[in-house]
């Protein structure tokens, strides 16, 4: 029986669990007219032994999925040969893959041996008798729960308290998927980065100014010796970005200005949402439209005025992530620009004050620390953004400050590294990871300090 | 004399008042008051100028592949060559080299040959194979057949080459150039609707090329993501906005999902890669992890919203439903939830559509790979639209650009859909307290 099978016959049972318990519960009443005996209402005891029935069973049935898989490769690999198992870690992984391919018939690197075809009908034979165990447990777990439940219903089992209970249950493990999404990124991260610090010193990483990551995979090519300093990485990170916050702080600023002080009813209705499309569009198509339109366009403007400008600058990245970035900024400003209080304006009017005064002098000075909290989460944004820096940024990672020159990123790196690669402990792989961390760390400042900025300003003018 | 002039109203000097120092600076302070705003509106006309720029770009190099140029060839399925018991495996290129052999009768040479040959796509001969199998009948009869034109013949009908460049530098030569002129006035060359580009999946020749196995990936990633995230969204909304208590516990949750909304969406790849394909041991490029790690990245767009949208309800209706003697799960499963499900959807909708359009998540689990078949289940490997166009970015071939465009014009029309229904949703059932 496939997982899916069984987890539908499941729901299936569950379902029945509910007509089974609610039946009961109208049987010992009594009848309709007994119902009013009852501690809950048909339906919560229904809804317990739905619960009883199912919520056992689905736990096993998740638990046993998650496990199924490591545990049956380790028994296979104890089956072994001995010469097999003597081999080192990465040649065994190696060998498991190749009985797993085997096992689901996709095509074998190399001849296929005997001990392979064993081991390959060993595991799938254990598949079989884990996936027929699993069923058998699942549905006899599934049914004496219906059976205790049933038994127990009784007019005075307080069936919507226990419910209620577990539904709140639920709800709480929901709301903490957060937690553990985030310690999920942080361990994971961290793990493969303390096995990169291992071969490179964290020192090399973050001060060396040599990035290329190249590795020789035989010990005896030559050319490609590896270099893990990450300085020429960060800097074109931190350039583009500027580039991008150049372009996208004051024309975010300014529309947002414009759009609540200036503009009528009618062009803010009709601008904004416009405005908005760009924070919908794709980051592959900004990334396209970087690489066809404008790296092309800003290249021929700059050899027409004599300037050597490589087809991949930094320039036009960092301007397409501007644009990207201007509705961010707009309709943050916009927010903690209409969070300043009409008092501040009008007390400044009847100064005298022209708008424009007004604006520059009271209305922003106001409204400073939500707008360096939004522009601290555009930054943070744009740091993080991929597929802009992936489809019109290079791959060289040149010492530079200049934004006609090609230079890397963070995330471009990252893509680079990992894409295609399947080699788990050498550096070149587990230097995404570093890099991962790093990115996730630095994100998370700026966002942490934005983030607080930001409420601190709400709460000042509420 | 001198006196009398002295005391007249206009030489008199009185002292200065500040409405003058006013007046003076009046003119210099509303040129600046018409600079700021002139400065407003242009930053408003730079973005929409940057929008319309992006749009006329993408379409004026997709709308054309809508149309593919065809080539008619007149075969004849000579049952020399097509035996009754290897219908499949027969020399279906043969025939296409011999139909445009017989109809440029005088091109002799290899080299020659071979460039005639490259006229028409490597596709035409699975077509004629089809027509084949299909009706055997047609075998010993000369039919005219509509095959694809090769990539480069396309680019050339469409405009999209240019004929007076020199020879060394254009894809299609001169006898080439001749060759279609002819087939052009002899009414054999047709552009017709592009059908390939909506049914088949991906390929290496550009005219062969289609998004429906992109687009089957991308549903099967949001049904995943959908069947998750949206209840469980919902229930952490719903127990941090009705049930929970103000402590560090809850404060620590709402700190992580407003963190987790703005990681970087491709350290949500990184997690995907190591926890669910190297610790879980779940198959590459599969729809189901795709789904997962979107899950993971729109759960905070869908709490986020959903808490919004049960904040809006008013306390009256709770007070109410408890006034009555419902349970405080009562008063939220039947009176608030309904209330403020139209928000929760919309909040939905839109964390599905951006979930549609993010690529660099996608990468980092393997849904980059170049796969022709059209994924059937959760666990086939597959890829999503962004993905797609992240790939035919890449393709070097100038008929790929073209392709790209038109991806792209599909993706922007589903989010447009999307997001028009998450607008109208909102307009219907909006509620003002």
């Amino acid at each position: 029986m496939s997982p899916t099978t069984l987890l539908i016959l499941l729901l299936g049972l569950s379902a029945l669990a509910y007509y089974v318990g609610r039946r009961r519960a109208f049987a010992v009443a009594g009848g309709g007219a007994g119902i009013k005996h009852l501690h809950s209402r048909p339906v919560y005891y229904g809804a317990l032994t739905a619960v009883w029935c199912g919520i056992p069973a689905l736990l096993l049935f998740g638990f046993w999925l998650m496990f199924e898989s490591s545990i049956i490769t380790h028994l296979v690999v104890a089956d072994l040969p001995e010469a097999i198992q003597n081999l080192p870690e990465a040649r065994i992984n190696l060998i498991v893959n190749d009985i797993k391919n085997l096992v689901s018939g996709n095509i074998v690197s190399g001849e296929v041996d005997p001990v392979m075809q064993a081991a390959a009908d060993h595991y799938r034979s254990l598949q079989s008798t884990s996936t027929a165990a699993l069923a058998v447990c699942a549905i006899a777990l599934a049914i004496i729960g219906i059976v205790a439940a049933r038994a127990k219903i009784a007019p005075t089992l307080r069936a919507r308290n226990v419910v209620e209970k577990v539904i709140k249950y639920i709800l709480i493990a929901c709301s903490t998927i957060a937690i553990f999404t985030t310690i999920g990124i942080v361990l994971s991260v961290l793990y493969e980065a303390i096995r990169f610090f291992k071969i490179i010193p964290v020192t090399e990483f973050l001060f060396g100014l040599q990035w290329s990551p190249q590795m020789a995979i035989r010990a005896d090519q030559v050319g490609s010796s590896g270099a893990f300093g990450a300085v020429p990485v960060f800097l074109g990170t931190a350039l583009i970005s500027a580039i991008a916050m150049v372009v996208a702080v004051p024309v975010g600023l300014m529309s947002a200005i414009y759009l609540s002080e200036y503009a009528n009813k009618k062009f803010r209705a009709a601008a904004k949402p416009l405005i908005e499309i760009l924070a919908g569009v794709p980051t592959v198509v900004y990334g396209f439209f970087a690489a066809l339109t404008v790296a092309p366009f800003i290249r021929d403007t700059g050899s027409h005025l004599g300037l050597g400008v490589s087809s991949e600058s930094a320039l036009a990245a960092g301007l397409v992530m501007g644009i990207m970035i201007i509705p961010f900024v707009s309709s943050l400003s916009d927010d903690f620009i209409n969070a300043v209080p009409q008092s501040l304006r009008d007390g400044a009017y009847s100064l005298g004050a022209t708008q424009s005064e007004t604006i520059r002098q009271v209305i922003l000075p106001a409204a400073l620390p939500g707008i360096v909290g939004g522009v601290l989460l555009a930054v943070s944004r744009a740091i993080g953004e991929t597929m802009i820096v992936v489809m019109a940024a290079g791959l060289a990672a040149n010492l530079t400050v200049n934004p006609l020159k090609t230079v890397t990123t963070v995330t471009v790196q990252i893509v680079t590294l990992l894409v295609g690669d399947q080699e788990f402990d050498s550096p070149k792989t587990l230097a995404a990871f570093a890099l991962g961390l790093l990115l996730f760390v630095v994100t998370l400042i700026l966002n942490v300090i934005a983030l607080h900025v930001v409420r601190k300003y709400r709460e000042q003018y509420e | 004399m001198n006196n009398t002039e002295n005391i007249t109203p206009h030489s008199k000097k009185r002292p200065e008042r500040t409405l003058d120092i006013v007046n003076r600076g009046l003119a210099r302070r509303y040129r600046a008051e018409q600079r700021f705003r002139l400065y407003g509106l242009s930053a408003i006309i730079a973005s929409l100028l940057f929008l319309s720029f992006l749009f006329i770009s993408i379409f004026s190099n997709g709308y054309t592949t809508f149309q593919q140029t065809f080539i008619k060839l007149n075969v004849f399925f000579d049952p020399e060559h097509l035996h009754q018991e290897s219908l499949a495996t027969a020399d279906y290129q043969g025939l296409v080299k011999r139909s445009l052999g017989s109809m440029f009768p005088d091109v002799k040479g290899r080299s020659d040959k071979r460039m005639l040959y490259g006229l028409v796509s490597s596709g035409a001969s699975y077509q004629l194979r089809e027509l084949v199998l299909k009706n055997a009948d047609i075998i010993g009869k000369t039919q005219a057949v509509w095959v694809p034109a090769d990539d480069d013949v396309d680019m050339l009908i469409k405009g999209h080459f240019d004929r007076e460049a020199p020879e060394a530098e254009r894809r299609i030569k001169d006898r080439q150039l001749a060759w279609i002129d002819q087939m052009e006035s002899e009414g054999r060359i047709k552009k017709k609707f592009n059908r390939a580009f909506f049914t088949s999946g991906d390929s290496r020749e550009p005219e062969l090329a289609g998004i429906w196995g992109a687009v089957v990936g991308s549903f099967l990633t949001l049904v995943v993501t959908l069947i998750l995230s949206f209840p469980i969204g919902v229930a952490a909304a719903v127990y941090l906005e009705e049930f929970a208590s103000k402590n560090r516990w809850t404060d620590l949750i709402e700190v992580n999902i407003n963190n987790l909304a703005a990681v970087p969406s491709i350290v949500f790849g990184l997690l995907g890669l190591a926890v669910f394909l190297n610790f879980f041991g779940l198959p590459r490029s599969a729809p189901i992890v795709g789904g997962l790690v979107l899950t993971l990245m729109t759960l905070p767009v869908i709490i986020i919203a959903s808490r919004s949208a049960l904040k809006s309800v008013p306390p009256s209706i709770r007070e109410a439903a408890l006034g009555v003697g419902a349970s405080k799960m009562q008063m939220v499963a039947h009176h608030v939830i309904p209330l403020a499900l139209p928000g929760m959807l919309t909040g939905t909708i839109i964390g599905m559509a951006r979930a549609l359009g993010e690529t660099a998540p996608l990468l980092m689990i393997g849904m980059v790979a170049f796969i022709v078949d059209i994924p059937r289940g959760f666990t086939d490997p597959s890829t999503a639209l962004p993905v797609q166009i992240f790939l035919w970015a890449d393709s070097p071939e100038r008929a790929f650009v073209e392709r790209t465009s038109a991806a792209i014009i599909i993706l922007l029309a589903f989010l447009i859909t999307m997001n028009a229904a998450a607008v109208v949703l909102r307009k219907k059932f909006e509620r003002r307290w």
